[in-house]
């Protein structure tokens, strides 16, 4: 099982990390908003994530620290 | 174990970017690189003038403002002062390098200066609105080009890897892209190979990463992503343009 931390308060809601995601297990959420007035990513089920950090990779924002 | 994590060369500053502009991943990219090689300290960027103007506030090693254009001078300077010690890189737009730095570039490339140049191309001035660039593409549709860029009236846009391959000068030219993970691993390649190099006292080594724009082309950034696929690398194709030391590797 891997681990994300997702600096919330950085996150633009671009949603690139979302359709990066081989399992699509990234969501924006929809009923929260950050400081930069944006819907910032989540994971839905981190049990199923397999900590391929494809969404690190691809966050231009570099907000996603990924354990495992 | 930790797989992913900001680099340390990359400071907690937030970007001030668009939400999705492919130049928080480049910067990145460079950041890694500049962890992986050990240089972050006796490391000089050169920022430019354009969207990444503040890139000097992103990065925890040395930086300098240039004038317009200017940087690839500016890091002939810095580099020709201490040759041995300073790893010297400019991070330039289309606008900056392809337009009013154009002879800069040029002639960096020419002498074989021994710096990296990691130029992002997204067709567009984006800093200054939107405006036609260089680059843009045939038919694209800009501020100041608001039917479609007429090849007639404003010429074709410049590819800048083929044409500086044409130079006898230039160690390294690879185009690259950012609009897929794949892609991103294939530009850091690309961009590390850049760095090492410049440490190997090889010389001249220009990145062209392949960029997106989703505020000036007027569209959601997953869209822009897919655009650079469809209308950018038809006309831009990736690869290496040259490699001047794998070409005498080969003919030996």
């Amino acid at each position: 099982m891997a681990k994300l931390t997702f600096k919330t308060d950085y996150c633009k809601g671009c949603g690139l990390c979302v359709d990066a995601c081989p399992k699509k297990l990234l969501q924006l959420a929809k009923d929260k908003i950050n400081k930069k007035r944006h819907h910032p990513a989540e994971i839905t089920d981190e049990a199923a994530c397999v900590g391929c950090a494809s969404c690190a990779m691809m966050c231009p924002d570099c907000i996603i620290k990924v354990e495992r | 174990m930790v797989v992913f994590d900001k680099p340390h060369a990359l400071n907690d500053m937030p970007f001030h970017y668009c939400p999705g502009c492919t130049h928080g991943i480049i910067h990145r990219l460079v950041a890694e690189v500049l962890d992986e090689l050990g240089i972050e300290g006796r490391t000089i960027g050169i920022a430019p003038v354009g969207c990444s103007v503040m890139a000097y506030d992103y990065f925890n090693c040395d930086m300098i403002e240039a004038a317009h254009g200017r940087a690839p001078a500016i890091a002939t300077g810095v580099k020709r002062s201490d040759p041995e010690n300073h790893v010297v890189f400019t991070y330039q737009g289309d606008g900056d390098l392809a337009s009013i730095g154009m002879a800069e570039t040029v002639h960096a490339a020419a002498r074989n200066e021994n710096i990296t140049v990691i130029f992002v191309n997204n067709a567009i001035y984006g800093m200054t609105g939107g405006q036609m660039a260089p680059t843009s593409l045939p038919g694209q549709v800009t501020q100041t080009s608001p039917y479609g860029r007429d090849v007639n009236h404003c010429g074709y846009p410049i590819r800048v890897c083929e044409m500086l391959a044409q130079l006898e000068g230039p160690e390294y030219l690879e185009r690259v892209t950012v609009n897929s993970v794949k892609n991103i691993r294939a530009a850091k390649k690309a961009i590390k190979k850049a760095f090492q190099n410049q440490l190997d006292g090889k010389g001249f080594s220009l990145v062209e990463v392949v960029s997106s724009c989703p505020t000036n082309w007027g569209m959601t950034p997953q869209a822009a992503l897919k655009w650079i696929d469809d209308n950018m690398l038809p006309y831009y194709p990736l690869g290496v343009y040259k490699d001047r030391s794998a070409a005498k590797e080969e003919t030996k």
